[in-house]
């Protein structure tokens, strides 16, 4: 409670002084991790065969995980766990969960360097990709 | 100071179950007739390892944070905080001496459908028996046969950590007799084999209702919400409702469900999160129809 007001305190002061205020950390990770989902989901139209192969969505797909996922763990700096789903251990192992973050934009620069060529090489690609949510929100992510 | 007197009223009505305990007669450990387990044969070890993973054992049984092969060495160890306190997971390894290597398929049948341990005590509820209960003796015997195929741990996990008057076993007696129940929780259509499938996996071996069923203050189900939420058992947060009125996956399509349940993705490509994320894992080496059979069934339980 005490964090909000405060926070609430700093972003007044901010619009009061007139600065642009940078959105606060929870907004971009929802941000960058949205982002993820919504390449998931036009990959997957394609693999299901419910939008048509397009190597320009694939590739811009993979691009968008590729870049969040690495700008991802930079979100999360000292006082900002409060009124998000981040759990606290994320700053427990701090480095255990960047070593997450990086594993999973490996494997997107993988498939980017040799881009899956119709819908069934998206299908395997999400099969590379899609674990990586599970196995990282199992420890890092508390549903509220 | 409303968990406070919460935990009084707990404390108050547990006592009162304690002195209901003292009626032995009503309340002692109800085995199976030893004929119950009897005549099964050799169990069908690829079944057995499918009700494994419905029953998603490893996810408390497994050593914490085990991965691949690693799950599937049944060392215990888990602490599983409650508000009663911390219950430690059993070894349920097939090993002679820490794990169950030595029970009887009786005992192993009586411990997962009536509650009670192979030296004829009450089992903690913190052990999902109240819904294992509806598995038959057939896949009992499955299951029993596969665990025995797995590898043998010598862990001996810590005691329970639980203040009185939690600790005494035999107040377990009068916790069964309120709110123990093998019968269905929610009618469905018997003509129908799919849900009756799905209301099979849901209510039996899945065991969705011990956390997306909010209990009481004893612990036991509140009945008349069966799947429809609860606080997280195990920490912060919330477990969604389930049945159709949710906001969280009531607009969703049996399609969407089944999908959620093998990938972990939901319709807008957000993913199971907790220990949601390891059911998943273990949903997904079910059958295609399991699944269907399980969005069918999420389908036809009462909306709350």
């Amino acid at each position: 409670m005490k964090l909000r007001t405060l926070f609430l305190a700093a972003a007044l002061a901010g619009l009061a002084a007139g600065a642009v205020t940078a959105a606060e950390p929870q907004e971009v990770r929802e941000g960058l991790m949205k982002k993820i989902g919504g390449s998931m989901g036009a990959l997957s139209a394609i693999a299901k065969g419910q939008k048509p192969y397009d190597a320009e969505v694939v590739k811009a797909s993979l691009t968008a995980i590729s870049t969040s996922i690495k700008a991802f763990p930079d979100q999360f700096p000292a006082g900002s766990e409060a009124n998000s789903e981040a759990s606290p251990k994320i700053w427990e192992n701090k480095a255990d969960f960047d070593a997450k973050a990086a594993s999973l934009g490996a494997d997107a620069d993988t498939l980017l360097a040799q881009l899956p060529a119709d819908p069934a090489g998206v299908g395997a690609a999400l099969g590379k990709l899609g674990p990586h949510c599970g196995d990282c929100h199992q420890v890092y992510r508390v549903k509220k | 100071m409303a968990r406070r007197a919460r935990k009084l009223v707990s404390t108050v009505l547990f006592l009162g179950v304690v002195v209901a305990g003292g009626a032995w007669f009503v309340t002692k450990p109800e085995r199976w007739p030893a004929a119950h387990w009897d005549g099964f044969g050799a169990p069908d070890l690829s079944h057995g390892e499918q009700v494994f993973w419905a029953g998603g054992c490893t996810s408390c049984h497994a050593a914490p944070g085990a991965e691949g092969d690693a799950k599937l060495v049944l060392s215990g160890g888990l602490p599983l905080k409650s508000p009663f306190g911390t219950f430690h997971v059993p070894n349920i390894s097939p090993d002679d001496t820490a794990g169950i290597g030595r029970w009887t398929l009786a005992q192993f049948g009586d411990a997962m459908t009536r509650g009670v341990g192979p030296d004829g005590e009450h089992l903690y509820p913190s052990f999902p028996y109240g819904s294992y209960a509806r598995l038959t003796p057939t896949h009992v015997n499955d299951l029993y046969g596969y665990i025995k195929t797995l590898p043998k741990s010598p862990n001996v996990a810590p005691p329970h950590d639980l203040p009185f008057p939690y600790d005494i076993r035999a107040s377990l007696g009068g916790w069964k007799l309120l709110f123990y129940s093998d019968k269905p929780r929610v009618p469905v259509d018997p003509a129908n084999a799919k849900l009756v499938r799905g209301q099979y996996l849901v209510e039996g071996p899945g065991h969705c209702g011990e956390c997306h069923t909010p209990r009481n203050a004893l612990g036991g189900f509140r009945t008349d919400l069966w799947l429809a939420g609860a606080p997280n058992p195990d920490g912060e947060g919330q477990i969604p409702n389930i049945t159709p009125g949710s906001k969280a996956i009531g607009a969703w399509s049996e399609a969407d469900i089944a999908t959620y349940l093998e990938t972990g993705f939901t319709p807008d490509f957000d993913s199971a999160g907790g220990s949601m994320a390891e059911v998943v894992q273990n949903i997904a080496k079910l059958p295609a129809a399991d699944r269907d059979a399980i969005a069918a069934y999420l389908k036809a339980v009462p909306a709350r």
